[in-house]
């Protein structure tokens, strides 16, 4: 009993520096965000807490003197429009993945989770030429274009993890009752896959929302940038920065994704070993 | 149904990609079309000394980060394993770097490296371990490990919350046996727990294999490639020369190097999956 006490107590400490490690970084932007600039800069005072007292200056400063408030709206354009986009081609793809028994669906799967893993980083280039072919340099409607090249294969392995979950009777006899293909999928597997649905939306929500390499590539002027990217190129800048709203601004932009993630974890994994593992 | 799917990715993905490797044999420049000069570009970067120093700074970056994360992930998936108290707490603490965009935690960690007033400087000299400030981003060793510092805060609880579903499928049974026979806690990690981890962990390692070697944001934000372009990956590397510079043959051919590490990556995990059938 003793020793099972101690071993309890070891395995609540052993964790500790994993909780400082994590959190801390998120702590000091919280609390620089919140510090008046004297305090801030100087050099004497304590940084881990605030004495001076809490200002909300810098969240003020963010909203009214920077063009934060574009940016978001911007990324909410260019990540919503693609969202919806790729949903409608996942779905009927994610659908026959899972159900279908034809040959090489199997491969196709392999295939999705492959250009899953293809990264941005290699297509960013072509895109960027493409891009000024279609005279869309310095518009968010290149986004609007190039988002689901990520957001397609990521929606369609969830979205076809999920199918996997609808046990496939209730299919079969709807079937027996005289249903055919389209109507199971209007009555019955439409209605049953919102839970997926709405994973899979929000997954590639937040995957839009932080996309930051296309943004740098293809957009020139500050008030058609994403948030991430007029972050780091505006606000970031010279040698003068405004740290305060800088870390007010990266933890407002973060909240979305990190509440996404927070809830739906589990729906990721499952979205990932879909396509790698089974 | 998939066709839509198939005709989509060919336009988004496929397309590109085959015209990434035409550009890559081209002297194409920002608003010239160029023309065909076959391995021109790679020659270049094979003797360029810009390319070479990206070149094994992505090898290296990639290394030894993962080398950190997957230990670092197992043993936290290892405590996290335990009967702890407020665990799923603890766990949504443990994932919050790995949730939150790096394109947006870096900029706290920018913060945080800051020579005058970051907290990590002011932390090491209060602690008295250094007693002037350090130029975290602004010497080549110290910003090349800067930057795999945020890769592994980063990374580590991927790692860790993969591998935790890998042990959670474990059954007590297995470990039942084993202290029958009367193996130790040591030999029960190292011929139950590790065996049977395998899968997992090859997953994970080759998933954060192909997200690190191709990662973009940590160095742009941290260092944009700096000091002395001692950072470069090959992303950064690629964005500087193909876009910034307007040399987009050159770029492409770049960032095509990270092509053969997916293709290995592609390979390991196809072979993984044909050689054992598991789930979480």
């Amino acid at each position: 009993m003793r020793r099972r006490l101690i071993t309890s107590i070891l395995d609540h400490i052993s964790i500790i520096p994993f909780l400082l490690f994590a959190f801390f970084p998120f702590y000091w932007m919280l609390i620089t965000s919140l510090k008046k600039n004297s305090e801030l800069y100087d050099l004497k005072s304590i940084p881990f807490w605030i004495k001076e007292g809490i200002t909300l200056d810098h969240y003020f400063y963010l909203l009214q003197k920077t063009e934060f408030l574009t940016w978001l709206s911007n990324t909410i354009i260019v990540s919503i429009l693609p969202t919806i986009i790729s949903l409608i081609i996942s779905f009927p793809a994610a659908y026959a993945l899972a159900r279908l028994r034809f040959r090489g669906a199997i491969l196709y799967g392999m295939g999705i989770f492959a250009i899953y893993l293809i990264p941005p980083t290699l297509l960013f280039i072509p895109f960027s030429r493409v891009i000024s072919y279609l005279k869309l340099s310095n518009s968010i409607w290149s986004l609007i274009i190039v988002y689901p090249s990520f957001m397609i294969p990521f929606s369609t392995l969830i979205l076809s993890a999920y199918f996997k979950t609808i046990p496939r009777e209730i299919e079969d006899s709807a079937m027996i009752d005289g249903c055919n293909r389209l109507q199971i999928i209007y009555k019955i597997v439409i209605p049953l896959s919102i839970p997926g649905v709405i994973t899979s939306t929000l997954f590639s929500f937040v995957f839009g929302w932080q996309n930051l390499i296309y943004t740098l590539a293809f957009i020139s002027s500050s008030s058609k940038k994403t948030l991430s990217a007029g972050m780091v190129t505006e606000l970031i800048r010279g040698d003068v920065f405004y740290w305060g709203s800088l870390m007010a601004g990266a933890l407002l932009a973060a909240l979305p994704v990190v509440l996404v993630f927070a809830f739906l974890m589990d729906y990721y994994i499952s979205g990932l070993s879909a396509g790698a593992i089974k | 149904m998939i066709t839509p799917a198939v005709i989509a990715l060919i336009f988004t993905v496929g397309y590109p990609f085959i015209m990434a490797i035409y550009l890559s044999m081209t002297d194409a420049e920002a608003g010239k079309l160029g023309s065909f000069i076959g391995l021109y570009n790679f020659n270049q970067l094979a003797i360029s000394p810009l390319f070479q120093t990206a070149f094994k700074n992505s090898l290296l970056y990639t290394f030894v980060t993962v080398a950190v994360k997957l230990p670092l992930g197992l043993i936290l998936a290892l405590i996290l394993n335990k009967d702890l108290k407020a665990k799923k707490f603890l766990r949504g603490i443990i994932l919050l770097p790995w949730i939150t965009p790096i394109t947006i935690s870096a900029i706290g960690w920018k913060w945080m490296y800051d020579s005058m007033y970051g907290v990590i400087n002011w932390m090491l000299i209060n602690l008295g371990l250094i007693d002037h400030s350090i130029l975290w981003l602004g010497k080549p060793w110290l910003a090349k490990v800067s930057v795999m510092i945020v890769n592994i805060w980063r990374g580590t609880p991927f790692f860790a919350i993969i591998i935790l579903a890998g042990l959670m499928t474990i059954s007590e049974d297995v470990y039942d046996a084993a202290k029958v026979d009367g193996a130790g806690t040591l030999a029960k990690f190292w011929y139950i727990t590790l065996p049977l981890l395998k899968p997992v962990i090859s997953f994970v390692v080759l998933f954060s294999t192909v997200m690190t070697i191709s990662d973009y944001p940590i160095v742009f934000i941290l260092t944009r490639g700096g000091p002395l372009n001692s950072t470069h990956l090959f992303s950064t590397l690629a964005f500087q020369i193909g876009l910034s510079t307007g040399y987009l043959g050159r770029g492409a051919a770049i960032s095509l190097f990270i092509f053969p590490f997916l293709l290995l990556v592609v390979y390991f995990q196809l072979n993984l999956m044909r050689g054992k059938r598991w789930e979480y």
